[in-house]
Formats: C-alpha cells, structure tokens, sequence
C-alpha cells in the first residue's frame, strides 16, 4: 500500500516542475532543512535556527502566531464578504441577512466575527507574555513600540468592523465610541478649551461640523457618511498599515536576535 | 453553546432556573450584595494581592486541579440557578470575555509556575532552565510543525465556534431608538465602565492616550536590566505589581463589570437581579467645592468659578504634578537617583494618573464625591 505512494511522490520529487520550485532536496537530513527554510519567502521570515526556550509552547504560548494567523483569517473571510456587502444604509443590513440566508455553507460573518474576537483576546495575551518574561526590555524596546501600535490598530478594526452590519447594536456601539471624540480637549465641541481655538476676532475654529468626533463621522451622529468611512477604514486603511507594520514586527524580531530567552 | 445545553429560553424575567430553593435564594441575595464595585472591586484587588505573594503556592498543580474543580462548581452553579445571569452570560457577544477568562486564567498560571520554579533556582543559585543559548533546533522540522498544528486547531476551534454560535443580529439600525443600555463594543467596556468616574474627555480621550503613551514609554523607563527572557516575579517586583494591577483589575475587571453588570441606564445589578429598566437610582453625589465651602465653612458657593473650584484645582495640580515630585523625593529616592530626572517623571506621571482611577473610586464610594473640580463654564470637569 505505501509503496505505490512513495514511489509515486518520487516521481513528483523527480520532475522539472518540482526542482523548479523547490530547488532543494527532501527535508530529511541538516543541509536539505537548512535549505527548505532559507529558500522559501514565507519561512524565511524565520531564521534557520533558534533557541529551544523560544519555541516551547510554554514560553511564548503561540499567542504572537495565533494573532498573525487570526489576521490570515480575517483577511481571507473579510474578502470574502467584500463580494456581498454594500456599504450602504439601504442594502448593508438586507445583504448581511442575505449573507446568512443565500450564500453557501452560511458561515462566514460568523468567522470573521468570531475571528475578530479572537484576534483581541490573542494579541492582549500576547502583550501579556511578553510582558511577563520581560521581552520589551533592550534590544526589543523598539519593537515593543511596534506593538503597541498594533495593539491600537487591531482595536481599531474591531471598532470600525463593528459598525458595518448596521443593526442597533453597531451604530449605538458606535455611537458611544464615537460620542468620546465630542469630548476631546481643544478639538471636541463637548471637550475643554475648545472655546480657545478660535481665529483672531473671536471666531470659533471648532464647531459641529470641524470637530473630532466630526471627522471620524463625516456627520454629526451615526449616518451613511460613517458607514462608507468606516467601511473603507476597515477594508483598505487599517488593513494596509496593520500589514506593514507586522511585517516590520516580524522582521525586528529577527534583528533583536530572535526570541528573547534568559541572557 | 450554552443554549444546546439548556433549552429554549423565553426573553424577560419569567424563565424558571434549574435549581431553586430558599438557601439558593439566600446564596444569590449575598452574592448580588457583594458584587457591588464598592465591595467586589476590594476582593478582586485582595485576591490580586495574594496572587502576587503566594505564586509559589497556589500555581502547584494540586492546589491549580482544586482551584479549577473549585471554579468549575461555581461557574456553572452560578449558571444553573438563575435565570437572568445565564441570559446575559449566553448573549452572543459576551461569550468571548468568558473565553477570554479562562485563556487569562490558564495563561497566567502557566506564566506564574514558571515564575515560582525559575525564582526557587535562581534563590539557590541555580542555572535557569533554559540559561544555554546554544541550546538550538532547526526552525524545519521543529518550529514549522508546531506553528503547523496550532493554525490547523486554530482553525477548527474557529470553525466549531463559528458552527455553535450565530453571530449576532439584532433590528436594523434604527437613529431615532437607542437601545438600553447602549454598550461600547465588550473591549472598550473598561473605559465605558471608567465614565462612571470621569467625564467622557477623561475616560475616553486622556486615559486610553496615557495607557498608549505609558506602554510605548515601558521599555524606556524600565532600567531594571534583570528578568529579561524569562518568567519571573522576584526580580522584577515594581514593574509586575503596577502593570498587572492596571491590566488585570483597572482594565479586564472593568470591563467584566461592563459587560455582566451594567444594565439599563448603566445602573449596576448583581449578578441574579432582574435588569430593571424602571429602575431609578437617585444621583446624590456632591462635588468638592460643595464639601468645602457648603458643608465645610458653611458658606454658599463663590461666584467666580475658579475661586469657587480652588481647593479642587489646588488639589488636582497637587496630585498630578506636585506628587512626583514628592515621592522623588521620599518613598522613591531609590528609584529616582538610578533612573534618573526623565525617566522617572514620566513614570510616576503616569502613575499617579492611574492611581486616580482607584482614588476616585474610593472616594465616591466613601463620600459620594462626584468631582474634584467642576467648571462647568469650560467643559472641564475632573
Ligand atoms: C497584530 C499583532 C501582532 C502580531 C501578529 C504579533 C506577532 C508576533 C510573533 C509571531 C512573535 C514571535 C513570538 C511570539 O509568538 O510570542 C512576536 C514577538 C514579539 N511581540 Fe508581537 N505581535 C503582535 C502584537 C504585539 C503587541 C501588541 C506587542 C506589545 C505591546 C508585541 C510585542 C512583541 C515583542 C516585544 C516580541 C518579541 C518577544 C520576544 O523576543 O520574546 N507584539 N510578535
């Protein structure tokens, strides 16, 4: 039984198409591993090899992994939805209804929805190992930094996702959110010192329509202005910044000198 | 997944708990008499405290086995006998922050048993267990087959979440009808639960910038060069009693009390009260100014606003700004002389900013204080 399979996956192993692709043997002895990982552009990000501590389940827990393969998810999900959803007071709901009645195997905003909530709970443990085993400190000060902006920014696409079915629980979540940028000093209508900025003659710089919470709106309360800002906010913005700015995380992790591990 | 397992719920407060005799009752009117913040916030910080200084006991896995066993009874007796918890605990969105609880709770005894075993060897002069760095495996086969098999139970986890639980959808967006209570999403529910405290530009703009400015500011500030790369508490004792106090009771506590307690107009329930949206709870609280010039000196109120609001501005510039520089200069001379003037005034500016939290917590609880300094005129209330 195992023989025809082998000797079958020889024969793939043999072809030009394969060598093409993989241009080192089976991974099966030092130098072939040492190869398989140096010349594929996604294992690469690893280096070839690292300190047992850095690897064990117990010390890092695959929080850090599991936050980037939930942002996997989230992006090949969030896609995915792309197709049936229109940002737009009049259709936004029916096409999430319609998300759940018509398309196949109906699963997906419960993914991506599910897949968000996880992507919270995974990235804030860990910052919490991290903090924990001490990793911020030199020479990983900067790429800590990194992270808290991720931090930020993965909250944000939650905040800014959590809109778009349009029902009452996300423009009311929204709403709520949204109502602490009226109260920002100097640049809300609710917030202190805002009667400061003004031009010479006493004329208000900040009012209803210029304020914080205005900008992120693009209207007064909740509307289809917010929905379309949000919804680009979350499918093109967000997204692009959280994808370069892991690529930087990932890479400083290897130029800090790999996982941290005692001294 | 709880709604497998217990049938068809009816909305509202006539469902019928599985158990209920008049001990239970007993039970759930203490339970909801304690779960007030003035007294739960107290035991999750005491519990907090003895987490801290007893790690090397209670991470011993048979007293961990008898914590879960414990913790289990009471999770899912808390379920069984009242009908309105179970509710709020089973909505769809909250079922993450239960996720959550657990994961937190397994990972931090992972990281404190860690801690207790790396402290004991360090305290004997022992080597840690892992001090060799040229303790080294291949990343093929060793880390690609684990990061492998997590993403492929990452995966099913998500799917079977995603099979057993709908994603909620309620009426569509209605601009006119508010729900209520109106919650944030559960992950902003800390801050929403701080507005209790604080005005929305202190709760919702100052403090989650400070959390921002204070986390990228960490490395920096902390010279403290020992416990890098490895679990540990006795080596780092400052940095893990502050951060964790702020995230596990100031933040995660927060906003368990946001989701499972807050109901209609933010009122608090207990855990096995009936979410009332009738309920009226009277606003009694009194500002300082009120205090001094009022009840102190007997006196109606100034009434130019800053003389009015002047013991409260002295005291609020006291705290911010005049504080750290006390504690330079007494408790944390230590502290002060090594990390010297920069580093250590951004630290204790950002301690004392958090440590407001906690103050005003306990003087409204104490004395009903609504506001340090209340000006109105400008927005600016503290
Ligand atoms: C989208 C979010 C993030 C992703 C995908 C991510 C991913 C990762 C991964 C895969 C690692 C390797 C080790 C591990 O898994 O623990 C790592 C390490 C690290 N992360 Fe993150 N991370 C994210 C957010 C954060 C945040 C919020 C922080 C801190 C505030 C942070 C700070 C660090 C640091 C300092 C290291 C080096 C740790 C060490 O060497 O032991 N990261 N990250």
């Amino acid at each position: 039984m195992m023989q025809p399979v082998r000797s079958a996956l020889d024969y793939v192993r043999s072809t030009q198409i394969w060598n093409s692709i993989f241009r080192h043997g089976v991974p099966r002895d030092r130098r072939t591993r040492v190869m398989a990982v140096m010349s594929n552009l996604f294992l690469h990000l690893h280096p070839v090899a690292v300190r047992k501590s850095g690897i064990r389940l117990s010390f890092t827990w695959c929080m850090g992994g599991l936050t980037f393969f939930l942002f996997l998810a989230e992006t090949i999900s969030g896609v995915l939805l792309m197709f049936y959803y229109r940002p737009v007071p009049e259709y936004a709901y029916a096409d999430i209804i319609g998300l759940r009645a018509h398309v196949t195997l109906g699963l997906l905003r419960e993914i991506h929805r599910w897949g968000a909530h996880a992507m919270i709970i995974a990235i804030w443990l860990h910052m919490m190992r991290v903090f924990l085993t001490g990793s911020y400190k030199p020479p990983r000060e900067f790429n800590w930094g990194v992270g808290v902006i991720l931090l930020v920014l993965t909250m944000l696409m939650s905040f800014t996702g959590y809109l778009l079915p349009w029902d009452q629980l996300a423009i009311w979540a929204i709403t709520v959110g949204s109502n602490m940028g009226k109260a920002t000093p100097f640049l809300g209508m609710q917030g202190p010192f805002t009667d400061l900025v003004q031009l010479p003659g006493g004329v208000p710089l900040v009012t209803v329509k210029s304020d914080a919470a205005y900008l992120l709106l693009a209207g007064t309360s909740v509307g289809e202005n917010a929905l379309m800002r949000f919804y680009v906010l979350h499918c093109i913005a967000l997204p692009l910044v959280l994808a370069v700015l892991i690529a930087i995380h990932f890479w400083r992790i290897r130029k800090d000198g790999g996982i941290s591990g005692p001294l | 997944m709880t709604q497998f397992i217990i049938p068809t719920l009816a909305s509202g407060g006539a469902g019928k708990p599985f158990f209920t005799n008049p001990a239970i009752e007993k039970i759930k009117d203490l339970v909801n008499a304690l779960s007030v913040p003035e007294f739960s916030l107290p035991i999750f910080t005491v519990g907090f405290i003895l987490m801290m200084l007893w790690y090397r006991k209670w991470t011993k896995p048979k007293v961990i086995i008898a914590l879960t066993a414990g913790a289990c009874v009471f999770y899912f007796g808390s379920m069984l006998i009242d009908y309105n918890y179970l509710l709020i605990l089973k909505k769809p969105d909250n079922v993450p922050i239960t996720i959550m609880l657990l994961a937190m709770g397994l990972c931090l005894w992972v990281a404190f048993r860690q801690a207790a075993i790396n402290d004991a060897r360090l305290e004997a002069g022992l080597p840690l267990p892992d001090a060799d760095k040229e303790d080294k495996v291949l990343v093929w086969p060793d880390l690609v087959y684990t990061e492998m098999i997590c993403m492929v139970l990452a995966s099913a986890a998500l799917v079977l979440w995603s099979i057993v639980l709908r994603a909620p959808l309620e009426s569509p967006a209605n601009p006119a009808g508010p729900p209520n209570p109106s919650k944030a999403p559960w992950y902003f529910l800390g801050l929403q639960e701080m507005l209790v405290y604080f005005d929305p530009w202190i709760a919702g703009v100052i403090l989650p910038g400070l959390i921002v400015t204070g986390l990228i500011a960490m490395p920096y500030i902390d010279i403290n060069p020992k416990g890098n790369g490895f679990y540990t508490i006795a080596q780092r004792k400052f940095a893990l009693w502050v951060w964790l106090f702020g995230f596990l009771i100031l933040w995660v506590v927060l906003i368990v009390f946001g989701t499972f307690l807050r109901g209609p107009n933010w009122n608090f329930f207990g855990p096995y009260e009936y979410w009332d949206s009738h309920l009226q709870v009277p606003l009694t609280n009194i500002n300082l100014s009120d205090y001094f010039w009022v009840f102190g000196l007997g006196q109606p109120l100034p009434k130019n606003p800053f003389a009015r609001e002047a013991v409260g501005i002295v005291f609020t510039a006291f705290w911010c700004l005049a504080l750290p520089v006390v504690l330079a200069r007494t408790v944390m001379y230590r502290m002060y002389n090594q990390m010297g003037s920069t580093r250590f005034y951004i630290m204790a500016f950002h301690l004392v900013i958090m440590a407001m939290l906690p103050l005003k917590m306990v003087l409204r609880w104490l004395f009903t204080l609504k506001y340090f300094v209340y000006l109105p005129e400008f927005n600016l209330n503290i």
